[in-house]
């Protein structure tokens, strides 16, 4: 008769990385069937609730939960220890009584420093108070938190615009500065093109395509997803313009975006045509080019080849002779502008393609899973990818499901193996799967060897998203 | 722009993976606010007026030397009338006051004639008629433990010769069973009558018979000779000695009245201590006014509460219950023998020196029951909470540091660190005196209180 033990310790906290290790390692404990150590947000209540924990109605986001289910309640004690020496393990100490205590605030890291960036990812609420420390001091900082207010976002940038400082996001999950990696980023070398990027994925897409062709990439620089919204009016856009015109390698600024607001689209056009340097537009939208097409367009503004962007399929071409499938199309991202773009897509040809979780079990669907909704008080996916999976088996096993439309993001940041829980996950099942890989060679998850365990798992794999999506397209019984 | 340096708050993760491509990384140790204070800490973050608000609160601190000018009784210098009492700490009334306080205010009482004896005052102060009782802050005065000051008792007077600001503070009367411990005795008495009619016009003789005494100076020096001026001020002590001396005995006093007045002054290693404490309140009182600012400007306790006011909020006090102080015990007294924290000497540490100088008083340690290195991260833990460095006041084995200057709330809220006091303890009952040593906090919640008012006032700037 398995013992299950739920406790709540007010007050405590640690950040969401830390706790999924914290889980992970009591998870896999002796007499421990199940283990939760999670912050009591929304969404990670809801969480425990479906792992069958129940979770007392006062707890409240400030509170941390300890879920346990144990094979008898003899193992109660030793699983608690469990918790205990996890959290010492994972949990950052100064070493020894002559150490000097790190510092706890963003102001007091940088008294005295000089080229230096903040990088935040403290919780949302509280993002704008750390990285306004930076720009108080004349410093850099990209936010990689999200749930930050878009009242927060416009004070700090203005007071950034006042100082000549970049914010890069908040939400901004990718910048490349000067070849250094912040936050989820990938591994390219030096080269003629910038970047200002409204979004992570959309970055990391044109990088790896880049990098495919051998141009390389002298900095991408994230603004954030709301940057060119009528509130915030483009504030860190134009700052990072005027970085890349004036940066002595940078030949052609790329700027990623959605569509900006019609007010904020002119004002940029104009602030681009003031430049030296000649500026691409790959703004995603409907009826407009997609980011392989706008990479192309790149390719070719620099006077360089385009070439056949890389794929592994399972027969030599899917499109010959090939029976395409009842059923609808589900895809299950991590990246928000990939699934953008997949859903863009999707719907040219499908019509109507639902965004939200409850979608994937009525009709055609792409669902990002990193989205504020989904990653509150949880690891971002490309961390964590527990929801995803959960998600993915059951669709996997609705017979209304057609194709599966996935995308595996390589890194830094991103977690060491995807491949390894994914594979597994795919091997086998009902629907085709079709997986883009956002990677580059050079990244520290091997590509070449995730891309072979995915397609020995029977998936067709493609660098190129929008060829990713397409073909999905051409096996569902609509797309053509 | 090129990257030397990152500096992460946040998930470890994300500095793990900037570290492995062999980038210097400084991790901040972040940790969630104050509960409730989130949304005030963004408002107060967000408010254009803050930054500059505070470089002024801190420069304006930071320019203040205070030169001891004068000494005076207080019926001439702060026109106090007979029934008027100022104590230390926020308002406070008979009703709600401690053991120390209460003592501290009958003996007043009876030294101002206002009573035969000290326990009549009891009657006096309930029924109330006649006596008033006011901060010793709202009078630009400060007063060590019950701090009560009335007309006839002689101040020190300091000025700030640049504005003609002055600050006040009593002769300080020793150890042991003393009227700030709430000793009311006839020998407090007999001791507080000498301080009026031999002290006090003696050392204002001395006092006018030079120049102005750079208090600040010697505030500069004291702190690299072991003391930390709340707690420690032997060397303080000895050389406003040395400075008065040659006046002192020049004054045309009686040589019998000038050895007791040396004996007393050499004999009483607190003596500068009534000469520290109104020369932070001189500092800190420049940096009053400045909308915006979240420095605070005043720590005091008395006895019952502990207040805090700041640069930002006017005269606004925010309180909450004096803290129990925790260190070691004289003789056999424990615990319940304490009074609560008490005194307006918490203005030494709101100026960046007592408990956030420990790290230059080693010896201190030990006497409230640390260590040497506890001392050293005590004042490093105190930079994170303060928005400078004081450039005079060093801590020669910290480098010659700065001492931390000009707590920030909002520093306080952010962190959760409270500012580290180091004190004496006052008995519980009037007039058993000093009972031990020890460090004290303020109650955490008045910095949330006045965060949330500081960002009332920044919302409604808008």
């Amino acid at each position: 008769m398995t013992h299950t033990h739920v406790e709540l310790r007010p007050g405590a906290y640690a950040d969401s990385v830390t706790l999924l290790q914290v889980s992970r390692t009591v998870q896999q404990q002796p007499g421990v069937v199940a283990a939760q150590v999670a912050m009591a947000t929304a969404l990670n209540v809801d969480v425990l609730t479906e792992m069958g924990f129940d979770v007392p109605a006062e707890a409240t986001t400030n509170d941390l939960v300890v879920a346990l289910r144990l094979e008898d309640a003899d193992g109660l004690g030793a699983a608690l220890a469990g918790v205990e020496q996890a959290f010492a393990a994972a949990t950052r100490r100064p070493s020894g009584a002559g150490e000097l205590a790190p510092h706890r605030t963003t102001a007091a890291a940088l008294r005295g420093a000089s080229d230096t960036i903040a990088l935040i990812s403290v919780p949302g609420p509280s993002a704008m108070v750390e990285a306004m420390d930076a720009v108080h001091a004349g410093h850099d900082v990209m936010i990689f938190s999200d749930n930050v207010p878009v009242a927060h976002e416009l004070a700090l940038k203005q007071a950034a615009a006042e100082r000549g400082v970049l914010v890069m996001g908040p939400d901004c999950g990718t910048a490349v500065v000067d070849g250094v990696g912040l936050g989820f980023a990938n591994v390219v070398t030096p080269g003629p093109v910038g970047i200002v990027a409204a979004s992570g994925t959309g970055c990391q897409q044109v990088l790896a395509l880049l990098d495919h062709a051998g141009v390389g990439v002298a900095s991408a620089l994230g603004v954030g997803g709301r940057d060119l919204s009528a509130e915030i009016g483009g504030l860190a856009t134009r700052e990072a313009l005027r970085r890349l015109d004036a940066h002595p390698d940078v030949e052609l600024i790329v700027l990623i975006s959605k569509p900006p607001a019609p007010e904020v689209a002119a004002a940029i056009e104009e602030h681009t045509a003031g430049l030296d340097t000649p500026v691409e537009l790959a703004l995603l939208g409907p009826d407009r080019p997609d980011l392989t097409a706008a990479t192309e367009q790149v390719l070719r503004r620099l006077g360089w080849g385009v070439p056949d962007w890389p794929s592994v399929t399972p027969t030599s071409d899917l499109s010959l002779g090939y029976t395409p499938v009842d059923g609808a199309l589900r895809g299950l991202f991590v990246g928000g502008t990939l699934a953008s773009e997949a859903r863009l897509i999707a719907s040219e040809t499908l019509g109507a393609v639902g965004s939200e979780l409850a979608d994937l079990a009525t009709g055609h669907a792409v669902v990002d899973f990193g989205d504020d909704a989904l990653t509150s008080g949880r690891a971002h996916p490309m961390i964590d990818p527990t929801l995803r999976l959960e998600q993915l088996t059951r669709v996997a096993d609705d017979p209304t499901t057609g194709v599966i439309l996935l995308d595996v993001v390589l890194g830094h940041g991103a977690e060491p193996d995807p491949a390894a829980s994914l594979a597994p996950a795919i091997d086998g099942i009902g629907p085709l799967v079709v997986v883009t890989v956002v990677g580059t060679t050079h990244d520290p998850q091997d590509r070449r060897r995730t891309v072979a365990a995915l397609s020995k798992a029977g998936a067709a794999v493609y660098l190129s998203n929008a060829e990713a999506a397409r073909a999905a397209l051409r096996f569902t019984g609509v797309g053509g | 722009m090129s990257t030397h340096r990152v500096v992460s708050a946040g998930a470890d993760l994300l500095a793990d993976a900037v570290e492995a491509q062999a980038v210097d990384v400084t991790r901040v140790d972040w940790r969630p606010p104050m509960p409730g204070t989130v949304d005030d800490l963004a408002t107060v973050a967000a408010d254009p007026r803050r930054r500059a608000a505070n470089e002024r609160a801190l420069q304006a601190m930071l320019d203040v030397t205070a030169y001891l000018v004068d000494v005076a009784p207080a019926s001439e210098v702060l026109g106090l009338a007979p029934g008027q009492f100022l104590h230390a700490g926020p308002p406070i009334t008979w009703e709600r006051a401690s053991g120390p306080m209460r003592g501290a205010l009958m003996g007043a009482a009876a030294l101002e004639g206002l009573v035969a004896s000290p326990e009549d005052a009891v009657a006096l102060f309930e029924h109330g008629d006649g006596v008033s009782l006011e901060p010793c802050h709202h009078r630009a005065a400060v007063g060590p433990m019950a701090g009560v000051v009335t007309p006839s008792m002689w101040l020190w007077v300091l000025e700030d010769p640049v504005t003609g600001r002055r600050t006040h503070c009593s002769l300080n009367e020793g150890l042991g069973k003393v009227l700030r411990y709430g000793a009311y005795s006839p020998d407090v008495l007999t001791r507080l009558r000498w301080l009026g009619e031999v002290l006090g016009p003696l050392l204002r003789t001395a006092v006018r018979g030079g120049d102005p005494i750079d208090v600040t100076g010697i505030l500069t020096q004291m702190l690299q000779m072991g003391d930390e001026a709340h707690n420690r001020n032997r060397a303080g002590t000895l050389m406003l000695l040395r400075d008065l001396a040659p006046a002192m005995v020049s004054s045309g006093a009686s040589s019998g009245d000038v050895a007791e007045a040396i004996r007393f002054i050499g004999g009483n290693d607190h003596f500068f201590l009534n000469l520290a404490m109104p020369a932070c309140k001189l500092a800190l009182d420049a940096a009053r006014g400045i909308d915006g600012s979240t420095m605070v400007v005043a720590m005091a306790r008395n006895g019952t509460d502990f207040g805090i006011q700041t640069a930002g909020t006017g005269d606004e006090w925010f309180t909450g219950p004096s803290q129990p102080v925790d260190g070691l015990y004289f003789g056999d007294y424990g615990p319940d023998d304490a009074n609560p924290d008490i005194g307006d000497s918490a203005i030494t540490e709101t100026a960046g020196i007592g408990g956030f100088a420990m790290a230059t008083a080693p010896a201190i340690v030990r006497f409230v029951g640390g260590s040497v290195p506890d001392a050293l991260a005590t004042t490093r833990r105190m930079h994170e909470i303060t928005l400078g460095e004081n450039p005079r006041w060093a801590v020669p084995v910290l480098e010659f540091q700065g001492t931390p200057t000009g707590i920030d709330v909002s520093l306080v809220c952010r962190t959760g660190i409270l500012p580290q006091i180091n004190t004496g303890m006052a008995g519980r009952l009037a007039g058993v005196g000093q009972v031990g040593a020890g460090l004290v906090t303020p109650p955490a919640e008045i910095f949330p209180q006045a965060l949330h008012r500081l960002a009332e006032l920044a919302r409604s700037e808008v």
